[in-house]
């Protein structure tokens, strides 16, 4: 490759790359600006002083903690949860063979078809109906048994049928039934589509925003992306460095785990049964 | 009474009769097993749900006013005649439109930019994968930010001389912006998936077909293209119904404004809704909603058969 090519490329890399990092960048510097520099021009690329009050007012303005706590466990078990359901499910439509597969995989399938969003209306009137709106129910059991998991479930299908069948017949004979072979045998394999499950199911909860602000009414059961959209003045105009201190808050965390362990996380996506 | 017995033992003694739980039938069993907390979900929160939304679409039903009434087509008749649902569903279709282009091209472009034999590709694909993970609605809440009128994107445009529109408050700066702002939140993903096809693209047929005088274009269509179609395929059909999905992004930015300029099909139903308190119509622009995804995943299969070079 020609060193003139070379720059070009590496120049073109870095330009494109300015909207995908400047924002989470502004995001965290503007967080600790003063007011007054908020929107100052030219825009500066640090504080000039580094303000914490606004950190200190997410916590005081909302139940914050109790906000972060809520969104983490309920992320965290339905990504348990569609892990479970979604590899026997997964197992059984690849390598177990009984009466009715097919149709019942068809009728699984449907989900594929029908995102969550255009159920929300009789889904509110379900959970209404059982006197659980305004409770975390419907944000777990909704995306690990409906529709969003029947995607990981279409992953794990993928990813088992895949699997070479030589080594479940050798457990087998070897005198493992069958969930000795599935849970010994099948599941260490799949760890890496697995992985790309509970990544994808993670982000989901994480960033569900239509489901929470449909079904919870109140401020200390909200979850983290209802949360951020509340620190509003008396006006209802949003009180940005407030607004973007509670944004980095939640956004961090998450980038720091993806920034260390960057090469299993974007391969694994890359790798698994989403190839097709 | 005693025969049966007689037999039953003969029979165990000569273990010829084989027990009621054979292997296949305990097989099935748990075949049974492990698909029955999917299929129970499925049918709870998917089926039944599709059900209601049909069954409701017929009725009219406002929440406040506490009316149920059964109305027939009344709420389809009210669809068609919607003077909103053209603006509507147009502001659909241009979203979905543009996202998809905009997604699938860039996805390419800097798949192939990070396929390129260059150090540092590592480095670029974590930053353009970046905001995959960055939860949805604080990327939101901060490009929010910087497209305001005085804003960081306006900062950085008239740093360069440039006098930048007041983005969310313009039809078209507004549409043009919620279109960007999504696209650059997930195109990593697609970018990701590319690049991993991209990889699998055996390197000796470039080779031939340069020796054979093919340019660097032709050898992208005859040769790159066609041995990622699957993958291209596989993107548009998750980016297509994504985009239709597309709701916080909608209600933080722009709030389907200015007018109606960004009310999106599902921000539409939402408002129908959970704000206007209509049920039933709130029902119908769901099965609307359905038809539409129905349509369109059915006719990308369709698709594969015409170009979609192999198949796995």
């Amino acid at each position: 490759m020609s060193p003139k090519l070379k720059i070009t490329l590496y120049g073109l890399l870095c330009v494109l790359c300015v909207p995908f990092v400047f924002p989470t960048w502004w995001m965290v510097t503007s967080s600790f600006k003063p007011d007054s520099e908020i929107f100052a021009f030219p825009p500066a690329l640090l504080p000039s002083s580094w303000d914490t009050s606004a950190y200190r007012q997410v916590f005081e303005l909302q139940p914050f903690t109790t906000q972060y706590f809520n969104s983490l466990y309920i992320a965290l078990l339905v990504t348990a949860g569609t892990m479970a359901v979604s590899a026997m499910a997964g197992y059984a439509f690849a390598r177990i063979r009984f009466p009715g597969q097919n149709v019942l995989f068809v009728v699984v399938l449907i989900g594929l078809l029908i995102p969550s969003e255009v159920t929300i209306v009789p889904l509110f009137q379900m959970f209404h109906g059982l006197g659980l709106t305004d409770t975390h129910w419907p944000l777990i059991l909704v995306p690990i048994l409906g529709a969003p998991s029947v995607m990981a479930t279409f992953i794990m299908r993928q990813f088992f049928i895949s699997l070479p069948r030589e080594l479940e017949e050798a457990a087998r004979v070897d005198g493992l039934g069958r969930f000795g072979t599935f849970s010994k045998v099948a599941l260490p394999l799949a760890r890496p589509a697995l992985g790309a499950v509970a990544i994808f199911t993670f982000l989901h909860s994480w960033n569900l925003y239509l489901e929470p602000i449909v079904f919870l009414s109140t401020p200390e059961k909200f979850t983290l992306p209802q949360a951020l959209t509340q620190f509003v003045d008396a006006y209802g105009g949003p009180m940005w460095n407030i607004q973007l201190a509670a944004a980095s808050l939640t956004a961090l965390p998450i980038l720091v785990v993806f920034v260390l362990a960057q090469r299993q996380f974007i391969e694994g996506l890359a790798h698994t049964g989403l190839k097709g | 009474m005693t025969l049966t017995r007689t037999r039953e033992t003969t029979a165990t003694h000569r273990a010829v009769v084989s027990p009621y739980w054979t292997f296949r039938r305990r097989d099935n069993l748990v075949g049974y097993l492990f698909i029955a907390p999917q299929l129970v979900g499925s049918v709870l929160f998917v089926l039944l749900p599709l059900g209601l939304v049909l069954w409701y679409s017929l009725h009219e039903w406002n929440v406040l006013a506490g009316t149920f009434q059964f109305t027939g087509g009344d709420n389809y008749t009210k669809l068609l005649n919607d003077p909103k649902l053209g603006e509507v569903l147009g502001g659909t279709a241009m979203f979905s439109v543009g996202l998809v282009v905009l997604n699938l091209s860039l996805a390419l472009v800097l798949a192939i930019l990070l396929n390129q034999r260059l150090r540092g590709t590592t480095f670029f694909r974590t930053l353009f994968f970046s905001p995959v993970v960055v939860s949805l609605v604080a990327w939101t809440i901060v490009w929010r930010f910087l497209l305001q009128a005085d804003g960081g994107v306006n900062g950085l445009l008239g740093a360069v001389g440039v006098d930048g529109p007041n983005w969310l408050r313009g039809e078209t700066t507004a549409m043009v912006s919620v279109v960007v702002v999504q696209v650059l939140k997930n195109v990593g993903l697609n970018m990701v998936l590319f690049l991993a096809a991209l990889q699998g693209v055996p390197s000796q047929l470039h080779e031939a077909a340069r020796v054979d005088g093919a340019g660097v274009w032709t050898r992208f269509v005859r040769i790159t293209v066609p041995l990622i179609s699957p993958t291209i395929l596989l993107t548009s059909i998750i980016t297509v119904v994504g985009s239709l999905q597309v709701f916080a992004q909608i209600a933080v930015l722009t709030q389907g404004g200015p007018g109606l300029s960004t009310t999106v099909l599902i921000y539409y139903l939402y408002q129908q809704a959970f704000q206007f308190h209509h049920f039933g119509y709130g029902a119908t622009l769901s099965a609307l909603l359905f038809a539409i995804v129905a349509a369109l995943t059915f006719a990308q299969w369709r698709m594969r058969r015409k170009w979609v070079f192999h198949e796995s």
